[in-house]
């Protein structure tokens, strides 16, 4: 409205720009998680994380156990990948990411056993460069959807003081109920992991941030927080997409701002994903590693939208069947979010560590709006939780004006797909933007 | 499954807005506008909108058809422009003037540039300003309220509250400008009406009041200033009607808040100077004419700062 962003607000949650009211479309929040047993074959894709592909340690032919590692990595930014069934490795060959990379994938035939590893006991836990080490050990990636290893993200030099850790259970992507689950599923695990998180790294205190339209998961959270002396604060944030984006995130719950080609690191906060931290704090206890995820099976597609906690490497077709199967015919396959999702080709393809919901849409959700000409009503302008202009970068990028790209902060965009989302023309902004993004990195001019 | 699935990048998730919604809630708050010039000025004032409409509907359809483009009558931004257009004419124009305004509107304005989005003045005001030019005498004929004019015969001609004040005669009434019982043009009268229509697009966020407060507030101080009623410049002319609806067209206004509050502010000094000062009685129309030319020149001044920006890092022990 008026004046908006000239008011700063000084109580919680704090102002952030822009965002946009998307349908929130939970119905499967209220409903346990259903565990999936294993299915005969799983395929291990090398790529399970932002950074290096793994190289796999297995050959065809090896037999292994629940939580061998499979492949790994000696590039920094990466995590090992463990095998999450026991059997034997029938094949390792090359497959197709969403994202259109091509990476191994490796192919094991379950023998139904489940054997866990001999090598799996609860990790010696003491110092801060344990910590470090286990989040490696564990397998652990940022479970929200980047998939940004944890380890990378904990490790922080010591002339970083950090005195926040933010926890993300925004959830703001429509659907999307898996991390509402963790917080109320997995709730002393949450609270065990910030309290172990808080002690290493010497963190003063603790945010668990959730969008308000989770009334259940805030008062299983905040019961939680009540029975312990420790530092934690929860913030309830307006249901306002994008508000768990993580620079939108730490301004909302404390009032700080990532600048421009910074981390949170930077201003002295760590924001982690709630699943994250509840799968870490397990670890600590039973030293099983990252094996499995809970995820979201929803969309207007779907006979039994639920959530399912499936083996990592199950392939998607297997997961929908078991959430009895296509209701009508899907037109739309996603992995993640209807705002951030990426759509596959078809449904042979396995889940990943940092996918958190599969999505399958009707003829009717999968059709978006036919393109018209912008009408410059600035909606896109005011959407932008970045303070952007999509229009214009729109136009600047059909006409490849480098330098006006640049100067419009065209890097800045995190992709959220708010301006888009409201467009009245429908015209696709932040595709453009993202080819923007692109242009500008082929010709070496992306740093702010 | 064996169907074949559609492949796009993100967001798989459109809001619904489209243009021509936006298009209709704009209409609808025209429509108090609209009935109160009927209840003041009888039913001519319908037929005047008639006509405006569809020569604006009409000349969007052929125009794009001969210029080999997609049909656009269906997003209802002509409707709105031949609405304004009439709103901007007396109720006793000709009515083959009424239809030329809409066809110099929609054809030279808004189409030869490029279609929705690309004009870079007001349709409906450029094509007021160029019936003005062109036939000075129907374009100042005002008609008495509650006359009931229908043919030209019946006209009652008078002074508007402007043009009177220029002279010093006008006594104040400030119920008669309130609800729209003066001379004027036909849709600018009523300002309880315009007030309405401006709170119901308010309400659905089809515009945002940085503009009609920064143009309403630049004439209230300008002219309390200059020593002039400031209320009295608010309610008469066409300023509530230009504030609301004109200045705040999308496609002539600036992009962004601190654009919006320089045209408002920029609006609102040449109206008052040209009423004050000019040797017209009224300025509304040139002066949000004059501001849209100079959108392009605002947009570029007032770059929105990307959260983040020149921010400074914290914690460095």
């Amino acid at each position: 409205m008026f004046l908006t962003g000239y008011f700063k607000s000084s109580s919680l949650p704090f102002r952030t720009r822009g965002g946009v009211k998307v349908p929130h479309e939970k119905s499967t929040a209220l409903e346990k998680t259903v565990v999936m047993p294993a299915p005969k074959q799983v395929v291990i894709t090398t790529l399970q994380h932002i950074g290096a592909p793994c190289v796999p340690v297995v050959k065809t032919g090896d037999s292994v156990k629940v939580g061998d590692i499979i492949a790994d990595s000696d590039k920094f930014i990466s995590a090992p990948i463990h095998s999450s069934v026991s059997g034997t490795i029938s094949k390792i060959s090359k497959i197709i990411m969403p994202d259109g990379a091509k990476v191994d994938a490796i192919y094991i035939e379950s023998d139904g056993l489940g054997e866990l590893s001999t090598k799996i006991k609860p990790p010696k836990l003491e110092t801060k460069e344990n910590l470090i080490k286990i989040a490696r050990e564990s397998g652990l990636v940022g479970l929200g959807g980047a998939g940004f290893p944890t380890h990378v993200k904990l490790n922080v030099s010591d002339d970083k003081k950090i005195d926040t850790l933010i926890i993300n259970a925004a959830e703001c992507e429509p659907y999307i109920t898996s991390d509402n689950r963790a917080a109320i599923e997995d709730t002393s695990d949450v609270i065990s992991g910030i309290i172990t998180v808080k002690k290493m790294l010497k963190i003063d205190t603790a945010i668990i941030a959730v969008e308000d339209n989770k009334p259940h998961a805030i008062k299983m959270l905040q019961d939680a927080i009540n029975t312990q002396k420790e530092n934690i604060n929860l913030v309830k944030l307006k249901s306002r997409y994008p508000q768990g984006a993580e620079k939108v995130l730490i301004k909302a719950a404390s009032n700080r701002v990532v600048p421009i080609g910074k981390l949170p690191l930077d201003i002295g906060c760590i924001v982690m994903n709630i699943a994250s931290i509840a799968f870490l704090s397990k670890y600590i206890r039973n030293g099983i590693p990252l094996i499995e995820k809970r995820i979201t099976i929803a969309g207007s597609a779907i006979k039994k939208p639920q959530n399912v906690t499936a083996l990592i490497g199950t392939p998607i077709s297997e997961i929908i069947k078991f959430c009895g199967g296509y209701k009508t015919e899907p037109k739309k396959i996603l992995m993640g979010g209807p705002m951030m999702g990426i759509a596959l080709l078809d449904d042979t393809f396995p889940i990943l560590k940092n996918t958190n919901a599969i999505l399958a849409l009707d003829e009717n959700d999968a059709i978006l709006p036919e393109t018209q000409d912008c009408i410059r009503c600035g909606k896109c302008i005011e959407s932008c939780p970045m303070g952007l202009m999509p229009t214009l970068i729109e136009s600047n990028v059909n006409s490849k004006d480098l330098k006006e790209l640049q100067k419009l902060d065209t890097m800045n965009c995190m992709e959220c797909g708010c301006c888009s989302f409201i467009c009245p023309s429908g015209r696709p902004l932040v595709q453009a933007i993202r080819l923007g993004k692109k242009l500008l990195k082929d010709n070496n001019i992306s740093k702010p | 499954m064996n169907s074949k699935l559609y492949v796009s990048s993100s967001p798989h998730l459109h809001s619904g807005i489209t243009i021509s919604k936006i298009m209709l809630d704009v209409i609808i708050a025209l429509i108090p506008a609209l009935v109160a010039s009927v209840i003041i000025f009888g039913i001519r004032a319908l037929i005047v909108i008639l006509v405006t409409v569809l020569s604006c509907v009409t000349s969007e359809y052929i125009s794009r058809k001969l210029m080999k483009r997609d049909n656009t009558i269906y997003d209802l931004s002509a409707v709105v422009t031949g609405i304004l257009l009439a709103f901007n004419l007396p109720v006793s124009i000709n009515l083959a003037i009424a239809a030329f305004g809409g066809i110099a509107a929609i054809v030279v304005v808004k189409q030869m540039f490029g279609g929705i989005g690309q004009n870079f003045v007001n349709p409906a005001l450029a094509a007021r300003i160029i019936l003005v030019a062109s036939f000075p005498t129907a374009m100042s004929t005002w008609s008495k309220p509650f006359t009931n004019t229908f043919s030209k015969a019946d006209i009652i001609t008078t002074a508007t509250p402007l043009s009177k004040a220029v002279v010093g005669t006008y006594d104040k009434n400030y119920f008669d400008l309130f609800f729209g019982i003066r001379p004027g043009c036909m849709g600018e009268i009523c300002a309880a009406a315009l007030i309405l229509g401006g709170i119901y697009l308010l309400i659905r966020k089809i515009i945002t009041p940085t503009i009609p407060i920064c143009y309403i507030g630049t004439v209230f101080i300008l002219t309390l200033i200059l020593g002039k009623d400031p209320i009295f410049h608010i309610l008469s002319g066409g300023l509530l009607l230009g504030a609301i609806f004109m200045a705040t067209d999308y496609t002539t206004s600036p992009l962004t808040f601190k654009g919006k509050v320089i045209f408002g502010i920029g609006c609102g000094i040449l109206t008052v100077l040209i009423r004050l000062y000019g040797a017209l009685p009224e300025g509304v129309s040139f002066s949000i004419i004059l501001m849209n030319i100079l959108v392009p020149h605002i947009e570029k001044l007032t770059i929105t700062k990307p959260f983040g920006k020149g921010g400074k890092s914290i914690g460095k022990a």
